[in-house]
């Protein structure tokens, strides 16, 4: 490791061992530092992290405390739109603000900060040994969110996550419970309130029990200077489905961790992304699916969209474990660079033990198609307008499959704003 | 069925056997003093032994670094490089005129592996540089190559007889620092193949070198070097068989080919060395480095092969598009059975315009055999237009077998289009039972889906080695299938 990551792990476990943890959160403490202090941040030399330097992460020198930031609730509507306000929670730079919440829906959200005890999932399902970024997050941990998720509510719950102070740092950790036979959709939604730099490191554990089917949002939409490290850890029982839909808008540095064991017989799990690269942003997605039982199926459909000179990363793994027959796994990735700086590495990797099984991935790297812009330039349409438009069809297989027409209508629009700054800027 | 799977899965590699030759040996372990003595021995210039220093270094630097492969998905004990004999040539009387004068028994083995070394063989037409252990004994059709102008012939001849080629080409394509094998390999290399294609010459016969492993606990590092300079073409065969042995046996090769404008270079492999008993006891560890570079402008490399044998097959055969429109291809079918282990791919890096490059890999896995694909495809920011296409589907058959695949691609340059797809599945039963149901019988209904599947990649082979390979994989997959 070199001495930049060296001082910065050991900034932020100084920071660790200041602060005095919440009785919720002072186990998961404990073990956070254990193995943060062992294994510190991640070099390029390890194979999960090859395309995805944490250097410029690592330079900054982010805040344990810093002001307390009070928005209004419209400011949190202004960023985090639409919102959905059954089941509200704001969270800004890390802490829960209980008077932005909204009324109460049939999934329970109690903030962690303020528990007595940790609820039973924590620390159950993400690995803070294998992953140093929940290592991290497990030592400075100190707010975050339990749902649980029961009965058939169509609400959607939505955990803001906002962030505002300049350098400041927040550990946010998730834990989501969905009972047997439950119904539940979950956002997540990362922004920024200013245009400041600022990093979260989220984690999120989530266990679909028994015929339960959750949707889980994640929404990475803040400024572009934020920095955000994000991991899933996911647990699905026995006919359970879940379905993931991580949407990356924004950032500096962003790297979206997924990891979801089919642990039952017939779990299903889809998998959605959708990643737009600007500036000289980076974005990575490392997802991880685990067939541990037979008779699991899995699809998976992540697209890129990298302009001026951003840099897209993608690492797909399908683990078929020994005797988990009859599994059916998808996996495909496109991207579309638009821009001839840009950059993309992508890996998607089948690790097969099993014999009868249907596997299979694919990913297509690619600019837009010449003729299908002729098609449109010989209708009559500017040239720029049949590049917006096909990328935007590119996105919409992705964005049409998010659960909330409304929200996926937000997301179209902010991907075409950001996109058309992007060609603008180029 | 259960009653043909247990028959056929019984079947023993049918190449075992050890020719009784008196061999030349030097002591056994790795040291300064045994790579200048196998330098010696060759009689090499004062350049080549340096080159072999230099790569001996860098080898011990990167043992005690602890820097051998560990990324790759194989797994074996770890080799000790003192307990192997890093040099074994037959002792031969005098230097030889005609093959009358070759050992009889050599021949004989020769024979039973039907390399076409006599002229009066099937394969005439065949020019064959044959490596018996590490030293070439003899070459046909010698003089009639000579006539187009065209070097053959095996690597220490080459560097008596040609130094200014072998020393301009040597290493320019898989440096001595290489890798942890390729550094071995350049330090101890004892033989190996040479040829040099002329500019406008297009070769008029496949050229071929059998290599075999012969002499117990003999490492054998073979070292392939093929020019081809402007407008010419040359297809190459390298075919290998092993006697059978219950010790783990490594072989480090290293092939460099060199393709300058237009000219064009196929390279194909069929690889049956003992893949241990059906206990996983014994084999071969094929750790070996092949890479091409496409140096000039539309030159072509194409890397074709068959992999059946081999405990360990640690392999990735790359191309290097330097120039302009070049192309690069690879078409691979591995196939594990039993207890072998194969990470095997490709490397495909784009650095000139309009590069293309396919890559067809076929894998197959039985019994409890790893397979791995693991391939990398580069587009550098200056390849415009490099486009690549890549496919690699895997077969299992059995429930105690795996098969992977690790693709990378890594893109600089918006213009390029790079696909690739992987599919995992087994032989669907109602494939088999399609076949049964017409009379066909089961084993035989396998190997034909079996050989559709591998179609594409056999297609790619010489007619010679396209039968050796169907019969191989006849051979050593049915048996499996359960």
């Amino acid at each position: 490791m070199s001495d930049a990551l060296k001082s910065a792990a050991e900034r932020f476990l100084a920071q660790a061992r200041e602060q005095e943890p919440t009785p919720a959160f002072s186990e998961l403490r404990r073990e956070g530092i254990a193995a943060f202090s062992e294994h510190g941040l991640p070099d390029t030399k390890q194979e999960e992290w090859r395309y995805t330097n944490v250097r410029p992460l690592a330079g900054i020198e982010w805040a344990a405390l810093h002001e307390p930031l009070s928005p209004s609730r419209n400011a949190i509507e202004g960023v985090a739109t639409p919102i959905f306000a059954c089941g509200l929670e704001v969270f800004v730079d890390g802490h829960h603000h209980p008077e932005l919440h909204g009324s109460p829906g049939a999934s329970e959200v109690t903030a962690l900060g303020t528990a007595s005890a940790p609820p039973a999932l924590l620390g159950q399902l993400a690995d803070a040994k294998a992953h140093p970024f929940v290592a991290l997050n497990g030592a400075l941990a100190s707010d975050g969110a339990r749902v649980h998720v029961h009965g058939e509510d169509p609400r959607a719950v939505h955990l803001v996550f906002a962030q505002g102070s300049e350098d400041a740092a927040s550990h946010p950790r998730v834990v989501i419970d969905a009972d047997p036979g439950s119904r539940g959709t979950i956002i997540l939604d990362h922004v920024s309130l200013a245009g400041a730099r600022h990093f979260s490191n989220s984690v999120v554990e989530i266990e679909v029990a028994e015929n339960a089917s959750v949707d889980l949002i994640i929404l990475q939409r803040a400024g572009d200077a934020s920095f955000h490290v994000g991991h899933v850890a996911g647990r699905v029982e026995r006919n359970g489905r879940l379905r993931t839909h991580t949407i990356s808008l924004g950032g500096r540095f962003v790297r979206n961790d997924l990891a979801v064991v089919l642990a039952g017989e017939g779990a299903e799990c889809r998998m959605n992304g959708l990643y737009l690269g600007r500036g000289a942003g980076l974005i990575d997605n490392h997802t991880w699916v685990d067939h541990a039982v037979p008779h699991c199926t899995s699809d998976e459909l992540y697209k890129g969209v990298l302009a001026e000179s951003s840099r897209g990363v993608f690492r797909g793994k399908v683990i078929v474990r020994p005797d988990a027959q009859k599994t059916d796994a998808r996996q495909s990735n496109s991207n579309l660079l638009l821009s001839d700086k840009a950059e993309i590495n992508t890996k998607p990797q089948l690790e097969i033990y099993a014999d009868d099984v249907k596997c299979s991935h694919g990913a297509t790297i690619g600019r837009l198609d010449a003729e299908a812009i002729f098609y449109l330039r010989s209708r009559g349409v500017a040239e720029d307008d049949a590049r917006a438009m096909l990328t935007r069809g590119f996105a919409a297989e992705v964005l049409s499959s998010l659960p909330e027409p409304s929200l996926a209508e937000a997301m179209s629009a902010l991907f075409v704003e950001r996109l058309e700054a992007a060609e603008e800027a180029a | 069925m259960s009653e043909t799977i247990e028959e056929l899965a019984a079947r023993e590699y049918e190449y075992g056997f050890v020719t009784d030759i008196e061999e030349e040996r030097i002591p056994k372990g790795l040291s300064e003093e045994i790579v200048r003595i196998i330098s010696a021995k060759k009689d090499e210039p004062e350049w080549l032994l340096e080159w072999r220093l230099k790569a001996f270094k860098r080898f011990q630097q990167m043992l005690a670094e602890g820097h051998s492969p560990d990324w790759a998905k194989v797994s074996y004990p770890e080799i000790d490089f003192q307990d192997m004999y890093y040099y074994a040539a037959p002792k031969q009387k005098k230097q030889l005129e005609s093959l009358d004068e070759v050992d009889p028994e050599l021949l004989a083995t020769y024979d039973k592996l039907g390399i076409p070394l006599l002229e009066q063989k099937r394969l005439a037409g065949v020019a064959v540089d044959a490596v018996f252990d590490s030293v070439s004994v003899a070459t046909t059709y010698k003089a009639e190559l000579e006539k187009k102008g065209i070097l053959f012939g095996s690597f220490s001849e080459a560097v008596k007889d040609h130094p200014e080629l072998v020393r301009k080409y040597l290493g320019s394509v898989v440096p001595y620092s290489d890798n942890f094998f390729a550094a071995l390999n350049s330090a101890v290399f004892s033989d190996g193949s040479f040829a040099y294609i002329p500019k406008g010459v297009r070769c008029p016969m496949e050229l071929s070198t059998y290599f075999r492993i012969n002499a117990q606990e003999t490492g054998q590092f073979e070292r392939t070097l093929i020019v081809a300079e402007e407008g010419s073409y040359v297809s190459y065969l390298e075919g290998c068989t092993a006697p059978m042995r219950d010790e783990n046996q490594l072989h480090a090769a290293v092939v460099e080919l060199v393709a300058l404008d237009d000219a064009e270079i196929k390279y194909s492999t069929v690889q049956n060395w003992y893949p241990g008993d059906k206990n996983g006891k014994g084999g071969i560890y094929n750790f070996v480095t092949k890479r091409g570079a496409c140096r000039g402008k539309r030159s072509k490399i194409s890397w074709t092969q068959v992999e059946t044998g081999s405990a360990i097959t640690w392999k990735y055969p790359s191309c290097i598009l330097q120039g302009d429109d070049s192309v690069g291809e690879f078409y691979s079918v591995a196939l594990t059975n039993n207890w072998q282990q194969a990470d095997t791919g490709t490397k495909m890096i784009h650095i000139g315009k309009n590069t293309k490059s396919t890559i067809i890999s076929k894998g197959i896995s039985a019994g409890h055999g790893q397979q791995s694909y693991r391939g990398l495809v580069r587009i550098g920011p200056k390849a415009h237009g490099a486009r690549n296409y890549s496919q690699c589907d895997s077969l299992l058959l059995g429930d105690q077998c795996g098969a992977h695949t690790f693709p990378y691609l890594e893109v600089k340059n918006a213009s390029s289009t790079l696909e690739h797809e992987a599919t995992t599945s087994k032989i669907g039963e109602d494939q088999l039972f399609y076949c049964r149901q017409r009379g066909i019988s089961e084993e035989d209904a396998i190997s034909m889906i079996v050989n559709g599947f591998c179609k594409e990649v056999l297609r790619e082979l010489p007619m010679e080695f396209a039968v050796e390979a169907q019969a191989l994989l006849g051979i050593s997959l049915e048996g499996s299938v359960g």
